[in-house]
Parts: structure tokens; C-alpha cells; sequence
């Protein structure tokens, strides 16, 4: 006898990712998800916005597979952080961020951050309970990867390219690429910057400034 | 990647529902996995393989129906299925188009005794 299930296997994770966002609705708080591969900036980002956007109260949940080296960084800057090792696992998923969520206190912040693992696969499948996702390709990753990689591309609600300062040593065709990511995702905000030199930060920081107008 | 958790999320559903109409074994499971989902059809078969034992799925089969990505032409709304890396619609040329198959990734049915 065949029975219908027709059930989302991810519908557990969906479930906890709308508590999540319960929650993080009914302390005013907005969050961030951050996506990219090892390497392309995620936690520069976030250091670039803690030196740049002011008059906000910041905090971070940071997920690695292992290390708090990320937090470290962060908690420097006087930012509070929550590490989240996932123990091997490729991706942050809903019940992880619920517990890093009990840690904090939600009531006296504005923006939160969260750094998922560097890996641009997985972390495109599980919903947190975010209100926007991030994510970042660095230059030296080449331009073809929005046809690799297209789910994490249609679920990005922000593309950021990062390292632009290296862009006169490297053949990323940045016009074509740009062109890809519109295609499959035209509702996508795309911005070019630099961690390093701080080019074009100021444009993601006024986006940020906007995100924190509409909140309910 | 994640096919652990996916594995036991997948069981927790089959066995609710074994357990709902009163079914002593399942089968065959049926499940459907979009082309640009990130779910390895061999890596769920081996966890699977481990993770079933002593369950009402234990002996089950799986089975998995690939669905291709498909995109529809936001321009002239032609439907195609693309060649990797070549998204552009092949009517128009237009490079903007909408996911519409592909990133599926659920339990279709289940087979019962």
C-alpha cells in the first residue's frame, strides 16, 4: 500500500527558524545571516561594520566547525559574541541559532550577525529565522560562480563582492558576473567592496542603516 | 554534506506516519531531490543504511526521483531546462529567469505492508 507524505525533510529546521524569528521579531532585533566560502570575508565584514556603523548595538553569533578564533577577534572590539561550534557539521541550522540565542540578551540589541560556516553549499538549504541573507564572494573565486553555486545565489537577498582592491590583478569580469547573479536573482542587492582598503563599505553600511529603519 | 541530520529528520517523518496508519514496516520510501539541492543520493543511502536499523524503516528501500532544474524565461516566460553554466534562455537570450524545478527535496510517499 502507498501512502502520500508529501513532507519537506527541512521542515523540523523550518519550524524552529520561525521561533527563531518570533523571538528575535518581539526584542526588535534584526539579523543577518552571513554566507560564503572559507576565506572570502565574512568575518572582515563584520569587523568593517562594528569600526563603521555607529550608534547601534551590535551582536554576533559565530559559527565554526571548530576554534573560537573568529569570536576572539570580535569580542575584542568589545562587540558581545557567541561561538557556536557545530562539531563537524557544514552549516549553522535553526536549533544551533536558538541556543546561541538563549545566551544572549536580546532586549538591548539592534543588529545581529551571524557568521555561518564558510561553505557555500549547505548553509543555503537551512532558514534560520534570519531577516536577510548575506553572502560574499571574494574576487579570487572567479566570476562563474553563481552557475556552481545557483542555490545559494536565487536565496541571497544581498551579493557583496569583496576584495575589489585586487581587481587589477585578476581576469574576474565583474559586468558579466554581475549579469549572472541578476538573472537567476533580479531582486538581489549587489555591492562591490573591499575589507582591506574600505572601498565601497560605506554603501553596505547606508543598506544596513535602511534595514533598521523598516523594522517593524 | 548534512545528510546525517537529513537522514534522522527523514526517519522521524516516515516512522510518524508508519505509526499513524498503523503500519507494522515500511517498505519502500519515495523521495524527491531537486538537481541544486545539496543532497548526495549515495550519502543518504549510507547513513540511512546505519540509522534505520531496529526502526519500522529498517528493511525499507529508498528510492529517489531526480527532478532536473527548470527555469522559466522572465522575459518571454519559455520554460527550459538549462545546460550548466548556460542559463540564458534559449528563445530570447534574455539572462533573466526564475527557478521554477529543481531545489525540491521531500518525501513523496511511502510504501507499507
Amino acid at each position: 500500500m502507498k501512502v502520500k507524505v508529501l513532507q519537506n525533510i527541512l521542515g523540523v529546521n523550518d519550524q524552529i527558524a520561525a521561533r527563531n524569528r518570533e523571538l528575535l521579531d518581539k526584542n526588535g532585533v534584526r539579523a543577518i545571516n552571513i554566507m560564503s566560502s572559507p576565506g572570502a570575508g565574512k568575518t572582515s565584514l563584520i569587523l568593517q561594520t562594528i569600526k563603521n556603523l555607529r550608534g547601534k548595538s551590535l551582536a554576533v553569533v559565530e559559527g565554526d566547525i571548530a576554534s573560537t578564533l573568529d569570536a576572539d577577534k570580535i569580542g575584542e572590539k568589545g562587540v558581545e559574541v557567541v561561538q557556536i561550534n557545530t562539531g563537524g557539521e557544514c552549516h549553522l541550522d535553526a536549533n544551533m541559532l536558538s541556543i546561541a540565542l538563549a545566551e544572549l540578551n536580546l532586549k538591548t540589541i539592534d543588529l545581529m550577525f551571524i557568521e555561518n560556516v564558510g561553505n557555500l553549499i549547505c548553509p543555503a538549504e537551512f532558514n534560520l529565522g534570519e531577516h536577510r541573507k548575506v553572502m560574499i564572494l571574494s574576487l579570487p573565486e572567479g566570476d562563474d560562480k553563481p552557475f556552481k553555486y545557483p542555490l545559494m545565489f536565487t536565496t541571497a537577498d544581498v551579493v557583496i563582492v569583496n576584495k575589489i582592491d585586487l581587481r587589477p590583478v585578476l581576469d574576474f569580469n565583474l559586468e558579466a558576473f554581475s549579469a549572472h547573479v541578476r538573472g537567476i536573482n533580479p531582486d538581489v542587492k549587489l555591492f562591490t567592496i573591499s575589507c582591506k582598503t574600505g572601498e565601497g563599505v560605506s554603501d553596505w553600511i547606508s543598506w544596513l542603516l535602511s534595514e533598521l529603519k523598516d523594522e517593524p | 554534506m548534512h545528510e546525517l541530520s537529513v537522514v534522522q529528520s527523514m526517519l522521524d517523518i516516515v516512522s510518524e506516519k508508519a505509526k499513524e496508519i498503523s503500519a507494522p514496516r515500511i517498505v519502500r520510501i519515495n523521495l524527491v531531490v531537486g538537481e541544486i539541492s545539496s543532497i548526495v543520493d549515495d550519502c543518504v543511502q549510507f547513513y540511512f543504511d546505519f540509522m534505520a536499523k531496529d526502526t519500522v524503516a529498517e528493511e525499507a528501500e529508498l528510492h529517489f526521483e531526480r527532478i532536473p532544474l527548470k527555469l522559466k524565461c522572465r522575459k518571454c516566460s519559455h520554460i527550459f531546462f538549462p545546460q550548466t553554466g548556460q542559463w540564458n534562455c534559449p528563445g530570447c537570450g534574455s539572462e533573466g529567469v526564475e527557478v521554477v524545478g529543481g531545489s525540491e527535496f521531500y518525501i513523496d510517499s511511502i510504501e507499507v505492508e
